[in-house]
């Protein structure tokens, strides 16, 4: 019994963990910003698909690289994440701020480029792309150096950025249909891939005779430890940190105070979606990777924000372990173990069988957020004081 | 003087009646050139996409009406179309058998008697009623429990994509109450007779779904342009202001969800019996998004605009993803982002500020105002007092 429970318990926080990782970068975001990004699962499948490469490289080096490569790609994982989530902020997020319903459709919008991205990108594409950052951004240079770009700005911009996507398409096409497969193959495809965990992480490790911790897991929810203690740092413990706390109480007297709010903006949403990058990361160890990853944590993830409370990290980790706790026990079906199998208790149990799968443990978790929320409307830890609305 | 005061006022209302006369003509003209002259240009096959895509304006009138006009952003409107087509499905399924035979696929998972709930669909005026009814119920539902806690905003677009997801799973993993993952095929049953995927069947789906469009469009009309459609803008323009001013802004955010659902549900009907299959797939998040840029393409808060975005978006999407699969999504994510920065208004909102007065002054009517202005919120100020802190110090 004891050892049931506590397998259950590891069971729920690890699905848990997984969540949590991956709601951290939202929490940060969507709490500090009020911004909702939707692609923040794809940032994850850039994450992702970055260890997959990294992964890639450490096999074909051989030795002692296939064991160790995950240290190599969970900096860079975060890092492409971060990189891609700067350039986001600033082309679309930063036009964007205090309309968040617009912000959700536009981050859609750009999660599904980024899936279509990582389905065909091939070697002319980037070439494409290329030209296009050249044209694009040396023309405009060029522009503003040598004419009066103020006065032109208005139709200039649109024309300079259509005829460089139009040059740029145009030479992905013809590259792609003069060269050879070879050349001009899809890198990863709409296929799913697998990346091979290190070996050391591919056991568990086994307490008695019956339980069994899988290393994956734990280490897993070793790294979603280690990134909230870097988070909490950086937020309380660094002068940005400062700066981001600040402009999040209030951002027009932190302007006033000197404060770059764009700048700290730029630098939440590069963490944000980092982290979100980890999570890719972590999550490559569980199964295979492909480029709908991301939807399949996104709603989950969301909802961890929601039920913890907007703005808050605590409310973030209770409600991620609390979510995972009883989507376990419910999935399992341990609630209709629960009760002794007398006739008085049938219908209960069968109310918890019918229950007793993954997707069902889902309906029946939302049910239950939906009943929280009416006793809890702010979530766990609710903001406090005049900002509260009415 | 009173002739002086009452003359605008005739001038107004005169204006007004012609402006609606103008407006019924046009409506009743396109429906006939919809119903008589599109059945002769087009062949089978693309007739039968044109009615699906004004089944799917039905659904883009619903979303209208609660996005453009309340401000409530739902993205969770595949419940109620999927539901509304599941309701029409089962009927057909059991229309289809014998006296005492169940549907083929529940022999496959040893199901021998029919599950309750399918039974009220043997009768037809039930299912009728139920294909708006049902979807109407769970949307006063979800929207009562979560306005009455003033949840709003984007944690009302999470919760109901979160719904979303709940009723996929719910719907695909249960096999033996209404066959998962593979979903009701409808095209090989029989209604009224007749085979539903039959040419003369399809003709009259076609037709039944102009006329229901044109009646939710009438329906719709008449909701946004009274009283109750002032309260829905002023709901979503100030809703703190409307409580303030002792209006319940709840009660008419629940009854305009549950309506949006309800003509969410009647597309959903006529969409399956076009499409000949309901499945779970309907009840993905992606299609539920979609419907909401087929409003933002058009123009929010008009109601016209929310029909030519649907059929365009759907026309532009059939058309591209013939040819080139691989350049939809691109070119989706890219129509995504450039309604959101650089056409707001939609095209019906572009169109009217270019060519507004010029087309009412040649009609002989009084200028409008653009319905939806995006500066009435004022969003900075808001950000500022809503962000919550992050951590206690």
């Amino acid at each position: 019994m004891l050892e049931g429970l506590i397998g259950g318990l590891f069971n729920g926080i690890s699905i848990g963990a997984v969540l949590l990782i991956v709601a951290l970068g939202l929490a940060i975001v969507f709490g500090l910003m009020g911004v909702i990004n939707l692609a923040h699962g794809e940032l994850m499948m850039f994450g992702a698909y970055t260890t997959f490469v990294v992964q890639n490289v450490a096999k074909s080096m051989g030795g002692i690289a296939p064991d160790l490569y995950i240290f190599a790609a969970l900096p860079l994982a975060f890092l492409v994440a971060a990189l891609l989530g700067l350039l986001l902020e600033r082309t679309v997020i930063r036009y964007l701020y205090g309309r968040p319903l617009e912000t959700l459709l536009a981050t859609w919008g750009v999660s599904l480029i980024l899936i279509q991205f990582i389905r065909s990108v091939s070697l002319p594409m980037v070439i494409g792309l290329v030209i296009f950052a050249v044209l694009f951004f040396v023309g405009r240079w060029v522009l503003t150096r040598y004419t009066d770009w103020e006065r032109i700005q208005s139709w200039a911009n649109p024309v300079f950025l259509g005829l460089s996507a139009a040059i740029s398409v145009l030479a992905w096409v013809l590259i792609s249909s003069g060269t050879s497969t070879a050349f001009s193959r899809a890198w990863f495809s709409t296929r799913n891939v697998d990346v091979t965990p290190p070996s050391w992480l591919r056991g568990g490790i086994s307490v008695g005779d019956t339980l069994q911790f899988p290393s994956a897991r734990l280490f897993i929810i070793v790294l979603t430890a280690l990134c909230l203690v870097a988070v909490y740092w950086f937020l309380n413990g660094t002068a940005w940190g400062l700066r981001i706390r600040s402009v999040t109480q209030n951002r027009g007297m932190s302007a006033c105070l000197g404060i770059p709010t764009g700048q700290v903006d730029a630098i939440t949403f590069a963490l944000g979606s980092g982290l979100a990058g980890i999570a890719g990361c972590a999550v490559t160890l569980l199964g295979s990777v492909g480029p709908n990853l991301g939807a399949n944590y996104i709603v989950d993830a969301f909802m961890v924000v929601v039920v913890g409370g907007v703005g808050k990290l605590v409310g973030s980790i209770v409600a991620a372990l609390i979510i995972g706790v009883t989507s376990y026990l419910v999935g399992s079906g341990t609630m209709a173990l629960l009760f002794p199998p007398t006739a008085f208790f049938q219908p209960v149990i069968a109310f918890f069988t019918f229950f007793a799968t993954t997707s069902m443990a889902k309906v029946m978790v939302f049910a239950l957020i939906i009943a929280f929320l009416q006793v809890r409307p702010a979530g766990l830890f609710p903001p406090k004081g005049r900002s509260v609305e009415l | 003087m009173t002739t002086v005061t009452t003359q605008p006022r005739r001038a107004a209302q005169a204006s007004q009646k012609r402006k609606f006369m103008i407006e019924a003509i046009a409506v009743i003209a396109i429906a006939l050139i919809l119903i008589l002259v599109m059945p002769m240009l087009l062949t089978g096959f693309r007739l039968n996409l044109l009615g699906r895509f004004l089944a799917l304006a039905i659904v883009a009138l619903g979303i209208d009406l609660i996005w453009g006009f309340t401000g409530l952003l739902s993205l969770g409107h595949g419940i109620f179309f999927a539901l509304g087509g599941y309701a029409f499905a089962m009927y057909l399924e059991l229309n289809t058998l014998g006296e005492g035979q169940l549907p083929e696929f529940f022999g496959l998972y040893g199901v021998t008697e029919l599950p309750w709930f399918w039974q009220p669909f043997n009768s037809f005026p039930f299912t009728l009623l139920a294909i708006f009814t049902i979807p109407a119920i769970v949307a006063g539902l979800l929207g009562y429990l979560v306005f009455r806690n003033r949840i709003r905003g984007v944690y009302f677009s999470i919760l109901t994509q979160a719904a979303l997801v709940v009723f996929f799973n719910l719907f695909n993993g249960q096999q033996k109450l209404i066959n998962g993952t593979n979903g009701l095929k409808t095209s090989t049953s029989v209604f009224m007779g007749q085979a539903v995927g039959s040419d003369g069947m399809r003709m009259f789906f076609y037709i039944s779904t102009v006329i229901a469009l044109i009646a939710m469009y009438a329906l719709c009309r008449w909701l946004t342009s009274g009283r109750f459609g002032r309260m829905l803008v002023a709901i979503r323009d100030d809703e703190n202001r409307v409580r303030f001013s002792g209006y319940d802004p709840t009660a008419f955010k629940v009854l305009v969800f549950a309506v949006s659902g309800a003509i969410a549900g009647i597309a959903g009907a006529l969409y399956t019996v076009q499409s000949g299959i309901i499945s779970p797939q309907f009840m993905d998040i992606a299609f539920s998004i979609e419907m909401v840029i087929w409003v933002a393409v058009g123009g929010r808060a008009t109601l016209v605009g929310a029909i030519l975005g649907a059929v365009l978006v759907n026309m532009a999407r059939s058309l591209l993803s013939e040819r080139f699969p691989d350049v939809w999504l691109f070119f989706q994510g890219a129509l995504f982002l450039i309604v959101v920065t650089a056409l707001p208004d939609g095209i019906i909102g572009w169109g009217r500020r270019q060519f507004g007065a010029a087309v009412s002054s040649a009609l002989g009517l009084a200028p409008t105002d653009l319905p939806y202005l995006e500066d009435t919120d004022t969003p900075v100020v808001e950000t500022v007092a809503e962000t919550p802190e992050f951590a206690e110090k």
